[in-house]
């Protein structure tokens, strides 16, 4: 008696601590969950605050007089006048117009400097394109070079370097009162390819590149992993093969990526010989890189349907075939698709692999097949971390913006997938 | 359920079918690869020539000036690259490799120069070096301070222990990793000069040029130096946050955020374009390309592409690559250059 009422008392007498354990325990849950939302908020917050101006674009709107004496252009059809022309000379013309008081040659060509590199580039094309316009005056948006975007975006940012002179910011000043100097959605972003110029780079190239790249994957790996994981699952002898092979499957889900791409160079490249820099190698390479992922969660998939229900198929005379086939795989379908979503969605932002076959490369046409140079996105972002031009910082935040989406749909796809096709039992 | 099957198989197969099917395809688009310091140059004439011509675009792969020669030279065929960039000259080793692969036709360029510069955030004291200073601050043995005909490990953590006219701050140095052409430049072109001036390492120069070499080209690797990898972005990032660092890296990004650094002067001459082309600036070097001869009529628009390199509106005293931090040649040199692009002359070895 004695003996459980100094039990009760023991008991009793701890219970306080123990309260105070466990509250101590849920903190540091809360702390946990904490430290991790806020170092995703900031991890946000710095991107969408560096990049939100990335989708804004300067431009320059003109009424540019096509005037042939201008451009010593008689004879649009004569090829040797076209390759000695002077486009750029209509479009300082009309910039001249706007600010009269540069009037020297040495201040026309400061103005000058206001413009994008490919400024005549444009004039040449639409010229190629429409050659009756000649001699008549068009209204043309020019994209600003990169010293006139910073300075009217990032003027009373101290980060970035202003690097018009005053004389410049001046008639800067007056032509953005004008309305000359404008900013608008940046289109130029989703419309072009890579460029060393930031107003006329895009993420349209890598974008194309990545969509190439994951559906060579997706059509490797998501038929190879879900048949090697029903063999495994349903099918494979209980020996020590078996035992062989799902030990080298889970390591081989550890292994650095960078090891698939070596993989991929001394395989597909030196001895397939096929091209470097190509969607199709880059898919080979993540393929074999998502298929651990996609064979490991697809018999996780499998194996929680209830054995009842293979019981139930093979009771009323269901071939094993028929019995994995109408009614395993269906079942288990929301788990694989899970599983290969998420696989996809690593390999999307995987750039490692890609370095060794050649897809970290400065590409501008947009590819138009499995086999013409492509990048992608992570490559991308990548490479306009590491230009020195200013306008590429805001250009990089924008890219890791547009590939944050790709993730974010990529993984609700797979929420909604699991939700909507999830049977319990 | 057999719909399923079916088109399981289906895919399964036209997966296999496009791994195997190795296709030695004719290739369209020029192939370049080498140095991250030609790399910004190469883009910006690559981007144009795309632009202003019928042909594709290069692409341009920026793998190191070594990497780059060890792809370039692995055989002829389009599944090598065209042309290799290079911030160094190519060297006697690897014209054999070439050669031993059958590539036997290579055409050199010398596009211009290029210098490295070592800046700090312009909150920082502006620094003047010497290259024997640089020397002592960076390499891994140095001659014993006491004055002893012996080297020993690197002793200096502080830039006022050099030399008393040098601010009281730790060493603090960031510079580019050896894979780099930056590095093997700034190697060559600082250290060696450096650690030349000590009497007792010139000496050993001529008895034993091993050691020579391996006192004056290590770095040291107890802190005061970080190798801070290929993205010379960073370096200047790291310094705008960090006023009592330095950073090692090209002209180029000088350029480009003048507005958050400042250069230190070596041997009292400050980095400007004219020091470096003239050669009075001591830490510069030439940027080279290379082409396989063997491809020029095989991908379209190789010969094309080299002569829009070479034009004077591109790599002359007025030429678009000057913006992007280019220090061109002098305006013989470009000639003689340009007629023997123009004529692929050959390299025979002979230069190296």
């Amino acid at each position: 008696m004695t003996d459980q009422r100094s039990q009760a008392e023991i008991v009793r007498k701890s219970l306080k601590r123990r309260y105070r354990t466990e509250r101590r325990f849920r903190l540091y849950g809360i702390l946990a969950i904490f430290i991790a939302l806020a170092s995703l908020f900031i991890l946000f917050a710095d991107i969408i605050s560096k990049g939100h101006t990335g989708f804004v674009k300067t431009t320059i709107t003109l009424d540019v007089t096509l005037d042939s004496g201008m451009m010593y252009l008689d004879d649009p059809t004569d090829l040797d006048q076209w390759s000695s022309a002077d486009f750029k000379a209509p479009i300082i013309a009309a910039l001249q117009a706007q600010v009269p008081q540069a009037a020297s040659a040495a201040e026309k060509r400061e103005l000058g400097r206001f413009l994008g590199t490919f400024a005549d580039s444009e004039i040449r094309d639409l010229l190629t394109k429409n050659p009756e316009l000649l001699n008549t005056t068009q209204t043309i948006e020019f994209p600003t070079h990169d010293r006139v975007s910073v300075y009217v975006k990032h003027a009373d940012n101290p980060q970035y370097s202003i690097k018009l002179s005053e004389q410049q910011q001046l008639w800067v000043d007056e032509l953005l009162q004008k309305g000359i100097i404008d900013t608008s959605f940046n289109d130029v972003l989703f419309s072009r390819g890579d460029s060393r110029e930031p107003a006329n780079a895009g993420v349209l190239g890598a974008i194309v590149g990545s969509l190439l790249t994951m559906l060579v994957t997706l059509a490797i790996s998501f038929p190879v992993g879900i048949a090697a994981a029903v063999y495994l699952e349903e099918f494979a002898p209980q020996n020590k093969l078996t035992d062989f092979i799902e030990v080298n499957i889970n390591n081989l889900a550890a292994v650095p990526s960078i090891i698939f791409g070596l993989l991929g160079l001394a395989v597909f490249i030196n001895l397939f010989g096929m091209p470097r820099s190509v969607p199709v190698v880059g898919g080979l390479v993540l393929a074999l890189m998502t298929l651990p992922t996609i064979i490991i969660s697809s018999r996780a998939a499998i194996k929680s349907v209830p054995p009842s229900i293979r019981e139930a198929a093979e009771g009323v005379g269901a071939s094993k075939m028929q019995v994995v086939l109408h009614h395993v795989v269906p079942l288990a379908m929301p788990g694989m698709l899970t599983g290969s979503i998420i696989g996809m969605a690593q390999a999307l932002g995987e750039t490692a692999p890609l370095l060794l076959i050649g897809m970290v490369a400065f590409i501008v046409d947009v590819p138009d097949g499995l086999f013409s140079s492509a990048t992608v996105l992570p490559v991308q972002i990548y490479l306009w971390a590491s230009s020195s031009e200013q306008g590429f910082v805001e250009l990089a935040s924008a890219a890791i913006m547009v590939l944050l989406t790709f993730m974010i749909i990529m993984n609700a796809l797979a929420i909604w997938l699991r939700k909507r096709l999830e049977r319990r039992w | 359920m057999t719909k399923l099957y079916k088109a399981l198989t289906t895919v399964t197969l036209a997966g296999a079918i496009a791994a195997l099917s190795a296709p030695a395809m004719a290739r369209d688009t020029i192939s370049i690869v080498g140095s991250s310091t030609v790399y910004p140059f190469a883009t910006v004439v690559a981007e144009r020539f795309g632009r202003n011509t019928d042909f594709a675009t290069p692409k341009i792969e920026s793998t190191g000036s070594g990497g780059g020669l060890k792809l370039f030279c692995q055989g002829v065929g389009t599944q090598h690259p065209d042309i290799t960039n290079a911030s160094r000259r190519m060297k006697k080793s690897e014209f054999d490799m070439c050669q031993a692969n059958g590539v036997k036709e290579i055409t050199e360029v010398r596009i211009g120069a290029d210098g490295i510069v070592m800046a700090n955030s312009k909150e920082a004291e502006k620094l003047d070096l010497s290259l024997k200073q640089i020397f002592l601050a960076l390499a891994k043995d140095v001659p014993n301070p006491d004055g002893s005909n012996e080297l020993v490990a690197n002793p200096y953590m502080n830039w006022s222990e050099i030399d008393a006219s040098l601010p009281n701050i730790a060493i603090s140095v960031m510079g580019p990793p050896p894979t780099s052409g930056t590095r093997d430049a700034f190697v060559e072109l600082a250290m060696e000069s450096g650690c030349k001036q000590f009497p007792m390492i010139a000496q050993m120069e001529d008895e034993d040029e091993d050691k020579f070499k391996t006192v004056c080209h290590s770095m040291r690797d107890d802190g005061p130096f970080v190798e801070a990898g290929e993205n010379d972005n960073l370096i200047v990032q790291r310094l705008a946050q960090d006023p009592e660092t330095l950073g090692i890296f090209g002209y180029s990004f000088l350029m480009e955020n003048t507005g958050q650094i400042q250069a230190a002067t070596v041997n009292g001459v400050e980095p400007t374009p004219e020091a470096i082309s003239s050669d009075q600036y001591p830490v510069a070097r030439s940027l080279w390309f290379y082409v396989k001869k063997a491809h020029v009529g095989v991908v379209p628009g190789i010969q094309e592409y080299i002569s829009e390199f070479t034009s004077e509106g591109t790599w002359g005293d007025n030429g678009y690559l000057v913006d992007v931090g280019l220090i061109p040649s002098p305006r013989n040199e470009r000639m003689r250059i340009a007629k023997a692009v123009k004529e692929l002359t050959l390299m025979t070895g002979n230069e190296l």
